[in-house]
Protein backbone atom coordinates (compact mmCIF):
# COMPACT_ATOMS: atom_id res chain seq x y z
CA UNK A 1 0.00 0.00 0.00
CA UNK A 2 1.05 3.65 -0.63
CA UNK A 3 1.97 6.01 1.81
CA UNK A 4 -1.60 7.62 1.19
CA UNK A 5 -3.17 4.78 1.58
CA UNK A 6 -1.61 3.82 4.99
CA UNK A 7 -2.50 7.56 6.34
CA UNK A 8 -6.26 7.17 5.18
CA UNK A 9 -6.63 3.62 6.89
CA UNK A 10 -4.76 4.65 9.44
CA UNK A 11 -7.50 8.02 9.77
CA UNK A 12 -10.56 5.71 9.51
CA UNK A 13 -9.18 2.97 11.63
CA UNK A 14 -8.46 5.30 14.15
CA UNK A 15 -12.00 7.87 14.41
CA UNK A 16 -13.73 3.91 14.49
CA UNK A 17 -10.92 2.50 17.62
CA UNK A 18 -11.51 5.76 19.20
CA UNK A 19 -15.09 6.00 19.08
CA UNK A 20 -15.36 2.11 20.18
CA UNK A 21 -13.44 3.06 23.21
CA UNK A 22 -15.17 5.67 24.31
CA UNK A 23 -18.38 3.88 23.66
CA UNK A 24 -17.30 1.28 25.88
CA UNK A 25 -15.64 3.65 28.63
CA UNK A 26 -19.22 4.77 29.08
CA UNK A 27 -17.93 8.43 27.49
CA UNK A 28 -20.34 8.34 24.68
CA UNK A 29 -23.24 6.86 26.69
CA UNK A 30 -26.25 4.18 25.51
CA UNK A 31 -28.19 6.99 24.54
CA UNK A 32 -26.39 8.70 22.21
CA UNK A 33 -24.44 6.41 20.50
CA UNK A 34 -24.01 2.43 20.52
CA UNK A 35 -20.06 1.21 19.91
CA UNK A 36 -19.38 0.47 16.59
CA UNK A 37 -19.42 -2.71 16.44
CA UNK A 38 -22.66 -3.39 17.81
CA UNK A 39 -23.85 -1.16 15.32
CA UNK A 40 -22.17 -3.30 12.02
CA UNK A 41 -24.25 -6.45 13.97
CA UNK A 42 -26.90 -4.52 14.21
CA UNK A 43 -26.84 -3.78 10.22
CA UNK A 44 -26.28 -7.01 9.13
CA UNK A 45 -28.81 -8.42 11.50
CA UNK A 46 -31.18 -5.87 9.60
CA UNK A 47 -30.63 -7.49 6.18
CA UNK A 48 -30.60 -10.45 6.56
CA UNK A 49 -33.83 -10.40 8.68
CA UNK A 50 -35.15 -8.24 5.57
CA UNK A 51 -37.73 -6.16 7.45
CA UNK A 52 -36.12 -2.76 5.89
CA UNK A 53 -36.70 -4.21 2.34
CA UNK A 54 -39.77 -2.53 1.60
CA UNK A 55 -37.99 0.74 2.83
CA UNK A 56 -34.70 0.10 0.66
CA UNK A 57 -37.26 -0.79 -2.42
CA UNK A 58 -39.26 2.17 -2.10
CA UNK A 59 -36.29 4.42 -1.74
CA UNK A 60 -34.35 2.68 -4.14
CA UNK A 61 -37.24 3.06 -6.82
CA UNK A 62 -37.50 6.97 -5.94
CA UNK A 63 -33.93 7.56 -6.55
CA UNK A 64 -33.88 5.53 -9.59
CA UNK A 65 -36.71 7.56 -11.20
CA UNK A 66 -35.45 10.94 -10.38
CA UNK A 67 -32.13 10.19 -11.69
CA UNK A 68 -33.40 9.06 -14.56
CA UNK A 69 -35.81 12.11 -15.39
CA UNK A 70 -33.37 14.41 -13.99
CA UNK A 71 -30.48 13.17 -16.69
CA UNK A 72 -33.23 12.30 -19.38
CA UNK A 73 -34.53 16.41 -18.87
CA UNK A 74 -31.48 17.31 -17.96
CA UNK A 75 -29.57 16.28 -21.36
CA UNK A 76 -32.16 16.96 -24.00
CA UNK A 77 -32.63 20.59 -22.70
CA UNK A 78 -28.61 20.94 -22.52
CA UNK A 79 -28.83 20.39 -26.34
CA UNK A 80 -31.80 22.46 -27.06
CA UNK A 81 -30.01 25.45 -25.08
CA UNK A 82 -26.97 24.81 -26.80
CA UNK A 83 -29.09 25.85 -30.05
CA UNK A 84 -30.95 28.70 -28.42
CA UNK A 85 -27.93 31.60 -27.67
CA UNK A 86 -30.50 34.02 -26.63
CA UNK A 87 -32.63 31.46 -24.29
CA UNK A 88 -29.21 29.77 -22.62
CA UNK A 89 -28.17 33.76 -21.86
CA UNK A 90 -31.65 34.32 -20.34
CA UNK A 91 -31.21 31.69 -18.02
CA UNK A 92 -27.38 31.75 -17.17
CA UNK A 93 -28.19 33.71 -13.79
CA UNK A 94 -30.64 31.20 -13.11
CA UNK A 95 -28.20 28.19 -13.66
CA UNK A 96 -25.12 30.59 -11.73
CA UNK A 97 -27.19 30.95 -8.80
CA UNK A 98 -29.34 27.58 -8.63
CA UNK A 99 -27.35 26.01 -6.51
CA UNK A 100 -27.28 28.82 -4.08
CA UNK A 101 -30.52 28.41 -3.01
CA UNK A 102 -32.06 25.81 -0.58
CA UNK A 103 -34.12 23.68 -2.65
CA UNK A 104 -35.47 21.55 0.00
CA UNK A 105 -37.20 24.86 1.12
CA UNK A 106 -39.84 24.09 -1.89
CA UNK A 107 -40.76 20.76 0.29
CA UNK A 108 -43.45 21.83 1.82
CA UNK A 109 -44.97 24.13 -0.86
CA UNK A 110 -44.86 20.58 -2.76
CA UNK A 111 -46.82 18.31 -0.18
CA UNK A 112 -49.32 21.07 -0.04
CA UNK A 113 -49.93 21.23 -3.71
CA UNK A 114 -49.58 17.37 -4.54
CA UNK A 115 -50.19 15.65 -1.15
CA UNK A 116 -47.16 13.47 0.79
CA UNK A 117 -46.75 11.03 -1.48
CA UNK A 118 -44.03 10.16 -3.80
CA UNK A 119 -44.23 12.96 -6.29
CA UNK A 120 -42.92 16.31 -4.13
CA UNK A 121 -39.99 13.86 -3.08
CA UNK A 122 -38.70 12.68 -6.67
CA UNK A 123 -39.65 16.62 -7.65
CA UNK A 124 -37.10 17.97 -5.32
CA UNK A 125 -34.69 15.20 -6.15
CA UNK A 126 -35.36 16.04 -9.83
CA UNK A 127 -34.75 19.73 -9.11
CA UNK A 128 -31.77 19.08 -7.49
CA UNK A 129 -30.21 17.26 -10.03
CA UNK A 130 -31.00 18.06 -13.29
CA UNK A 131 -29.72 21.66 -13.06
CA UNK A 132 -26.04 19.76 -12.83
CA UNK A 133 -26.48 17.47 -15.84
CA UNK A 134 -27.81 20.71 -17.58
CA UNK A 135 -24.65 22.72 -16.67
CA UNK A 136 -22.27 19.90 -17.49
CA UNK A 137 -23.61 18.82 -20.38
CA UNK A 138 -23.28 22.71 -22.10
CA UNK A 139 -19.96 22.15 -21.08
CA UNK A 140 -19.12 19.47 -22.84
CA UNK A 141 -20.80 20.76 -25.71
CA UNK A 142 -19.15 23.68 -26.16
CA UNK A 143 -15.74 22.33 -25.88
CA UNK A 144 -16.84 20.18 -29.17
CA UNK A 145 -14.58 20.96 -31.91
CA UNK A 146 -16.13 22.73 -34.86
CA UNK A 147 -13.52 20.37 -36.77
CA UNK A 148 -15.53 17.19 -35.69
CA UNK A 149 -18.85 18.80 -36.69
CA UNK A 150 -17.31 19.45 -40.40
CA UNK A 151 -16.29 16.29 -40.63
CA UNK A 152 -19.94 14.81 -39.35
CA UNK A 153 -21.29 17.57 -42.27
CA UNK A 154 -18.56 16.55 -44.95
CA UNK A 155 -19.42 13.06 -44.16
CA UNK A 156 -23.44 13.72 -45.02
CA UNK A 157 -23.95 12.55 -41.44
CA UNK A 158 -27.89 13.00 -40.26
CA UNK A 159 -28.50 14.76 -36.72
CA UNK A 160 -28.94 12.03 -34.81
CA UNK A 161 -25.94 9.80 -36.35
CA UNK A 162 -24.36 13.18 -35.75
CA UNK A 163 -25.05 13.18 -31.75
CA UNK A 164 -24.62 9.58 -30.91
CA UNK A 165 -21.48 8.87 -32.77
CA UNK A 166 -19.73 12.77 -32.25
CA UNK A 167 -20.76 15.21 -29.90
CA UNK A 168 -22.43 12.73 -27.31
CA UNK A 169 -18.74 10.39 -27.63
CA UNK A 170 -17.07 13.89 -27.42
CA UNK A 171 -18.91 15.34 -24.43
CA UNK A 172 -18.84 11.84 -22.52
CA UNK A 173 -16.37 12.66 -19.40
CA UNK A 174 -18.33 15.99 -18.84
CA UNK A 175 -21.71 14.49 -19.33
CA UNK A 176 -20.68 11.89 -16.39
CA UNK A 177 -19.39 14.45 -14.01
CA UNK A 178 -23.08 15.78 -14.50
CA UNK A 179 -24.28 12.07 -13.82
CA UNK A 180 -22.39 11.74 -10.85
CA UNK A 181 -23.74 14.61 -9.07
CA UNK A 182 -26.81 13.70 -10.40
CA UNK A 183 -26.52 10.38 -8.97
CA UNK A 184 -25.68 12.28 -5.63
CA UNK A 185 -28.18 14.55 -5.71
CA UNK A 186 -31.38 12.32 -6.30
CA UNK A 187 -30.04 10.39 -3.24
CA UNK A 188 -30.05 13.76 -1.06
CA UNK A 189 -33.12 14.79 -2.43
CA UNK A 190 -35.08 11.57 -1.81
CA UNK A 191 -33.54 10.66 1.23
CA UNK A 192 -33.73 14.09 2.87
CA UNK A 193 -37.28 14.77 2.17
CA UNK A 194 -38.39 11.42 3.38
CA UNK A 195 -36.05 12.05 6.28
CA UNK A 196 -37.97 15.56 6.46
CA UNK A 197 -42.18 14.29 6.02
CA UNK A 198 -42.93 11.61 4.69
CA UNK A 199 -44.32 8.45 4.61
CA UNK A 200 -41.70 5.74 4.03
CA UNK A 201 -38.67 5.00 3.01
CA UNK A 202 -35.13 4.97 4.62
CA UNK A 203 -35.20 8.10 5.53
CA UNK A 204 -38.62 7.68 6.99
CA UNK A 205 -37.50 4.54 8.90
CA UNK A 206 -34.37 7.04 10.30
CA UNK A 207 -36.68 9.95 11.48
CA UNK A 208 -39.29 7.69 13.03
CA UNK A 209 -36.40 5.68 15.07
CA UNK A 210 -34.78 8.55 16.21
CA UNK A 211 -38.44 9.79 17.08
CA UNK A 212 -38.69 6.34 19.42
CA UNK A 213 -35.43 6.35 20.96
CA UNK A 214 -34.57 3.29 18.97
CA UNK A 215 -30.63 3.44 18.01
CA UNK A 216 -30.86 0.38 17.01
CA UNK A 217 -32.33 0.86 14.15
CA UNK A 218 -31.35 4.22 13.64
CA UNK A 219 -27.40 4.17 13.30
CA UNK A 220 -27.32 0.79 11.40
CA UNK A 221 -29.36 2.85 8.39
CA UNK A 222 -27.51 5.56 8.70
CA UNK A 223 -23.91 3.45 8.38
CA UNK A 224 -25.81 2.13 5.82
CA UNK A 225 -26.70 5.05 3.61
CA UNK A 226 -23.34 6.30 4.31
CA UNK A 227 -21.71 2.69 3.01
CA UNK A 228 -23.97 3.26 -0.14
CA UNK A 229 -23.50 6.80 -1.09
CA UNK A 230 -19.89 6.36 -0.54
CA UNK A 231 -19.32 3.58 -2.52
CA UNK A 232 -21.57 4.85 -5.57
CA UNK A 233 -19.72 8.11 -5.68
CA UNK A 234 -16.55 6.07 -5.92
CA UNK A 235 -17.39 3.84 -8.52
CA UNK A 236 -18.46 6.74 -10.58
CA UNK A 237 -15.35 8.81 -9.52
CA UNK A 238 -13.05 5.97 -10.75
CA UNK A 239 -14.84 5.66 -13.96
CA UNK A 240 -15.19 9.42 -14.45
CA UNK A 241 -11.24 9.69 -13.56
CA UNK A 242 -10.42 6.83 -16.40
CA UNK A 243 -12.11 8.14 -19.10
CA UNK A 244 -10.54 11.24 -18.18
CA UNK A 245 -7.48 9.34 -18.34
CA UNK A 246 -8.01 8.33 -21.63
CA UNK A 247 -8.38 11.92 -23.26
CA UNK A 248 -4.93 12.66 -21.24
CA UNK A 249 -6.53 15.14 -19.36
CA UNK A 250 -5.41 14.05 -16.03
CA UNK B 1 -19.70 47.89 -20.18
CA UNK B 2 -21.84 45.89 -22.65
CA UNK B 3 -21.45 42.27 -20.76
CA UNK B 4 -22.25 44.09 -17.37
CA UNK B 5 -25.31 45.72 -19.23
CA UNK B 6 -25.96 42.82 -20.83
CA UNK B 7 -26.05 40.50 -17.19
CA UNK B 8 -28.20 42.91 -16.05
CA UNK B 9 -31.05 42.66 -18.74
CA UNK B 10 -30.71 38.80 -18.44
CA UNK B 11 -31.43 38.63 -14.80
CA UNK B 12 -34.44 41.13 -15.03
CA UNK B 13 -35.56 39.29 -18.43
CA UNK B 14 -35.43 36.32 -16.03
CA UNK B 15 -37.51 37.36 -13.10
CA UNK B 16 -39.78 38.76 -15.27
CA UNK B 17 -40.31 35.42 -16.94
CA UNK B 18 -40.32 33.41 -13.94
CA UNK B 19 -43.31 35.86 -12.36
CA UNK B 20 -44.94 35.19 -15.73
CA UNK B 21 -44.68 31.52 -15.29
CA UNK B 22 -46.17 31.93 -11.83
CA UNK B 23 -48.77 33.63 -12.52
CA UNK B 24 -49.84 31.40 -15.61
CA UNK B 25 -49.43 28.65 -12.71
CA UNK B 26 -51.74 30.17 -10.12
CA UNK B 27 -54.27 30.91 -13.15
CA UNK B 28 -54.33 27.50 -14.33
CA UNK B 29 -54.44 26.00 -10.84
CA UNK B 30 -56.63 28.41 -9.18
CA UNK B 31 -56.93 29.33 -5.67
CA UNK B 32 -56.96 26.41 -3.64
CA UNK B 33 -53.40 24.80 -4.43
CA UNK B 34 -51.78 28.43 -5.17
CA UNK B 35 -51.18 31.94 -3.90
CA UNK B 36 -50.37 34.26 -6.53
CA UNK B 37 -47.65 36.53 -7.28
CA UNK B 38 -49.40 39.63 -5.26
CA UNK B 39 -50.93 37.96 -2.90
CA UNK B 40 -47.89 35.98 -1.68
CA UNK B 41 -45.87 39.98 -2.01
CA UNK B 42 -48.90 41.18 0.29
CA UNK B 43 -48.60 38.53 2.78
CA UNK B 44 -44.95 38.99 3.16
CA UNK B 45 -45.38 42.37 3.52
CA UNK B 46 -47.59 41.50 6.62
CA UNK B 47 -45.25 39.20 7.90
CA UNK B 48 -42.74 41.77 8.16
CA UNK B 49 -44.98 43.86 10.26
CA UNK B 50 -45.64 41.30 12.96
CA UNK B 51 -42.80 41.33 15.66
CA UNK B 52 -43.47 37.75 16.13
CA UNK B 53 -42.18 36.51 12.47
CA UNK B 54 -39.39 39.09 12.75
CA UNK B 55 -38.76 36.94 15.85
CA UNK B 56 -38.26 34.13 14.03
CA UNK B 57 -36.17 35.72 11.08
CA UNK B 58 -33.73 36.54 13.56
CA UNK B 59 -33.40 33.08 15.35
CA UNK B 60 -32.61 31.99 11.35
CA UNK B 61 -30.26 34.15 11.05
CA UNK B 62 -28.66 34.25 13.91
CA UNK B 63 -27.72 30.67 14.01
CA UNK B 64 -26.95 30.66 10.60
CA UNK B 65 -24.51 33.46 11.27
CA UNK B 66 -22.72 31.72 13.95
CA UNK B 67 -22.14 28.69 11.60
CA UNK B 68 -20.95 30.72 8.78
CA UNK B 69 -18.35 32.29 11.58
CA UNK B 70 -16.94 28.84 12.47
CA UNK B 71 -17.33 27.19 8.95
CA UNK B 72 -14.76 30.16 7.87
CA UNK B 73 -12.54 29.50 10.76
CA UNK B 74 -12.44 26.05 10.52
CA UNK B 75 -12.34 25.77 6.97
CA UNK B 76 -9.74 28.23 6.05
CA UNK B 77 -7.65 26.67 9.05
CA UNK B 78 -8.41 23.03 7.89
CA UNK B 79 -7.75 23.82 3.95
CA UNK B 80 -3.88 25.78 5.24
CA UNK B 81 -2.82 22.63 6.87
CA UNK B 82 -4.33 20.34 4.29
CA UNK B 83 -2.61 22.70 1.48
CA UNK B 84 0.71 22.68 3.15
CA UNK B 85 0.94 19.26 4.67
CA UNK B 86 1.03 17.53 1.22
CA UNK B 87 0.65 13.68 2.90
CA UNK B 88 -2.32 14.81 4.95
CA UNK B 89 -3.89 16.60 1.68
CA UNK B 90 -3.51 13.62 -0.39
CA UNK B 91 -5.08 11.26 1.91
CA UNK B 92 -8.01 13.24 3.47
CA UNK B 93 -9.24 15.55 0.19
CA UNK B 94 -11.09 12.83 -1.60
CA UNK B 95 -12.79 11.52 1.59
CA UNK B 96 -13.87 15.19 2.51
CA UNK B 97 -14.75 15.05 -1.44
CA UNK B 98 -17.05 12.04 -0.52
CA UNK B 99 -18.70 13.26 2.47
CA UNK B 100 -20.05 15.99 -0.04
CA UNK B 101 -22.28 13.15 -1.98
CA UNK B 102 -23.69 12.09 1.55
CA UNK B 103 -27.46 13.02 2.07
CA UNK B 104 -25.71 14.65 5.40
CA UNK B 105 -29.87 14.97 6.45
CA UNK B 106 -29.53 11.73 7.74
CA UNK B 107 -26.47 12.65 10.29
CA UNK B 108 -28.72 15.11 12.04
CA UNK B 109 -30.09 12.68 14.51
CA UNK B 110 -26.82 12.02 16.01
CA UNK B 111 -26.38 15.93 16.40
CA UNK B 112 -29.69 16.00 17.96
CA UNK B 113 -28.75 13.14 20.27
CA UNK B 114 -25.11 14.73 21.07
CA UNK B 115 -25.95 18.52 21.41
CA UNK B 116 -29.71 18.11 22.22
CA UNK B 117 -32.79 20.03 20.45
CA UNK B 118 -30.53 23.23 20.87
CA UNK B 119 -29.10 26.09 19.21
CA UNK B 120 -25.92 24.61 19.23
CA UNK B 121 -26.96 21.02 17.22
CA UNK B 122 -28.44 23.43 14.75
CA UNK B 123 -25.07 25.30 14.22
CA UNK B 124 -23.12 22.05 14.24
CA UNK B 125 -25.31 21.28 10.84
CA UNK B 126 -25.03 24.36 9.60
CA UNK B 127 -21.20 24.23 9.73
CA UNK B 128 -20.93 20.53 8.31
CA UNK B 129 -22.27 21.32 5.59
CA UNK B 130 -20.54 25.02 5.08
CA UNK B 131 -16.86 24.01 6.14
CA UNK B 132 -16.44 21.71 2.73
CA UNK B 133 -16.47 23.84 0.01
CA UNK B 134 -14.23 26.58 2.27
CA UNK B 135 -11.70 23.23 2.95
CA UNK B 136 -11.72 21.91 -0.61
CA UNK B 137 -11.07 25.45 -1.86
CA UNK B 138 -8.70 26.50 0.05
CA UNK B 139 -6.58 23.45 -0.06
CA UNK B 140 -6.34 23.99 -4.32
CA UNK B 141 -5.50 27.61 -3.80
CA UNK B 142 -2.55 26.65 -2.15
CA UNK B 143 -1.78 23.85 -4.05
CA UNK B 144 -1.89 26.13 -7.70
CA UNK B 145 0.06 29.18 -5.78
CA UNK B 146 2.85 30.28 -8.41
CA UNK B 147 5.80 28.04 -6.98
CA UNK B 148 8.56 31.04 -7.26
CA UNK B 149 5.97 33.32 -4.86
CA UNK B 150 6.90 30.49 -1.99
CA UNK B 151 10.02 29.91 -2.85
CA UNK B 152 10.75 33.43 -2.77
CA UNK B 153 9.04 33.31 0.95
CA UNK B 154 11.51 30.85 1.53
CA UNK B 155 14.89 32.98 0.18
CA UNK B 156 13.26 35.53 2.82
CA UNK B 157 13.37 32.80 5.70
CA UNK B 158 9.27 33.62 6.44
CA UNK B 159 7.62 31.51 9.14
CA UNK B 160 4.70 29.11 8.08
CA UNK B 161 2.62 32.08 10.03
CA UNK B 162 4.69 34.96 7.33
CA UNK B 163 3.87 32.33 4.92
CA UNK B 164 0.54 32.62 4.90
CA UNK B 165 -0.30 35.70 6.20
CA UNK B 166 1.75 37.91 3.22
CA UNK B 167 2.23 34.91 0.63
CA UNK B 168 -0.26 32.77 0.19
CA UNK B 169 -3.26 34.43 1.34
CA UNK B 170 -3.12 37.29 -0.69
CA UNK B 171 -2.12 34.62 -3.91
CA UNK B 172 -4.75 32.31 -2.70
CA UNK B 173 -7.80 35.00 -1.99
CA UNK B 174 -9.63 34.45 -5.40
CA UNK B 175 -9.90 31.03 -5.21
CA UNK B 176 -10.43 31.33 -1.28
CA UNK B 177 -13.46 33.71 -1.87
CA UNK B 178 -14.96 30.99 -4.51
CA UNK B 179 -14.97 28.41 -1.38
CA UNK B 180 -16.53 31.24 0.90
CA UNK B 181 -18.98 31.76 -1.37
CA UNK B 182 -20.24 28.55 -2.21
CA UNK B 183 -19.73 27.89 1.37
CA UNK B 184 -21.91 30.62 2.11
CA UNK B 185 -24.81 29.02 0.65
CA UNK B 186 -24.57 25.88 1.61
CA UNK B 187 -24.31 26.47 5.62
CA UNK B 188 -27.51 28.27 4.58
CA UNK B 189 -29.20 25.06 3.32
CA UNK B 190 -27.60 23.39 6.62
CA UNK B 191 -28.95 25.35 9.19
CA UNK B 192 -32.62 25.60 7.14
CA UNK B 193 -32.73 21.96 6.60
CA UNK B 194 -31.96 21.82 10.43
CA UNK B 195 -34.43 23.53 11.17
CA UNK B 196 -37.11 22.20 9.18
CA UNK B 197 -36.64 18.40 10.69
CA UNK B 198 -36.42 19.70 14.23
CA UNK B 199 -36.63 22.73 16.07
CA UNK B 200 -39.05 25.36 17.52
CA UNK B 201 -38.12 28.46 15.69
CA UNK B 202 -37.07 29.78 12.83
CA UNK B 203 -38.35 30.09 9.08
CA UNK B 204 -37.55 26.27 8.82
CA UNK B 205 -39.76 25.91 11.30
CA UNK B 206 -42.45 28.14 10.20
CA UNK B 207 -42.23 26.27 6.80
CA UNK B 208 -43.18 23.13 8.21
CA UNK B 209 -45.60 24.31 10.66
CA UNK B 210 -47.89 26.09 7.62
CA UNK B 211 -47.99 22.18 6.30
CA UNK B 212 -49.89 21.49 9.13
CA UNK B 213 -51.90 24.70 9.21
CA UNK B 214 -52.40 24.23 5.69
CA UNK B 215 -51.19 27.88 5.13
CA UNK B 216 -50.55 27.77 1.59
CA UNK B 217 -49.82 31.82 1.37
CA UNK B 218 -47.54 31.56 4.83
CA UNK B 219 -45.25 28.34 3.12
CA UNK B 220 -44.74 30.30 -0.29
CA UNK B 221 -43.98 33.62 1.33
CA UNK B 222 -41.00 31.84 3.54
CA UNK B 223 -40.41 30.10 0.48
CA UNK B 224 -40.11 33.45 -1.49
CA UNK B 225 -37.73 35.06 1.54
CA UNK B 226 -35.67 31.99 1.63
CA UNK B 227 -35.07 31.83 -2.17
CA UNK B 228 -34.97 35.72 -2.65
CA UNK B 229 -32.45 35.79 0.32
CA UNK B 230 -29.99 33.06 -1.02
CA UNK B 231 -30.42 34.15 -4.50
CA UNK B 232 -29.52 37.95 -3.78
CA UNK B 233 -26.44 37.13 -1.61
CA UNK B 234 -25.40 35.10 -3.96
CA UNK B 235 -25.41 37.67 -6.81
CA UNK B 236 -23.32 39.71 -5.05
CA UNK B 237 -20.95 37.23 -4.23
CA UNK B 238 -20.71 36.02 -7.73
CA UNK B 239 -19.87 39.94 -8.78
CA UNK B 240 -17.30 39.71 -6.06
CA UNK B 241 -15.97 36.79 -7.22
CA UNK B 242 -15.62 37.44 -11.20
CA UNK B 243 -13.97 40.98 -10.16
CA UNK B 244 -11.57 39.39 -7.69
CA UNK B 245 -10.58 36.51 -10.52
CA UNK B 246 -10.77 39.05 -13.29
CA UNK B 247 -7.72 40.90 -11.13
CA UNK B 248 -5.60 38.21 -10.54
Amino acid sequence: MTRVGWYRTLVIGGIIALLEVLCLQGVIDKITMPAPHLIVRDLWRMLVSGRMNAAIAKTLSNTLLALVLSLGVGIVAAALLHRARALRDTLDPLFATYYAVPVFAFYPFFIVVFGLGDLPQVLIAFMLGVVAVIVNTLNGLDRVPSVLNKTARILRMSAADTAMHMTLPYAGPYILTGIKLAVAYAFIGVIGSEFIMSRGGIGYEISFAYANFDNATMYPLILLILLASVAVNGVLTVWEQRLLARRGMR
Amino acid sequence: MNTRFASVRNGLTLIVGLLLLWQLLYLWTGDVALASPLQTFRYTARLFAEDAFDLQVYETLRAFAIAYALSVVIGLAVGFWLGFDRLSGDALEPMIVSVYAVPKLTLYPILLLAFGLSLSAKVAFGVIHGVIPIILFTLSAVHNTKPILIKTGRVMKLTRWQMVRWILFPAAIPEIFTGLRVGFALTLIGSLLAEMFASQRGLGYLLMNGIGLHNVELIMSVTLIIVVFAAAVSVILLHIDHRLHRRS
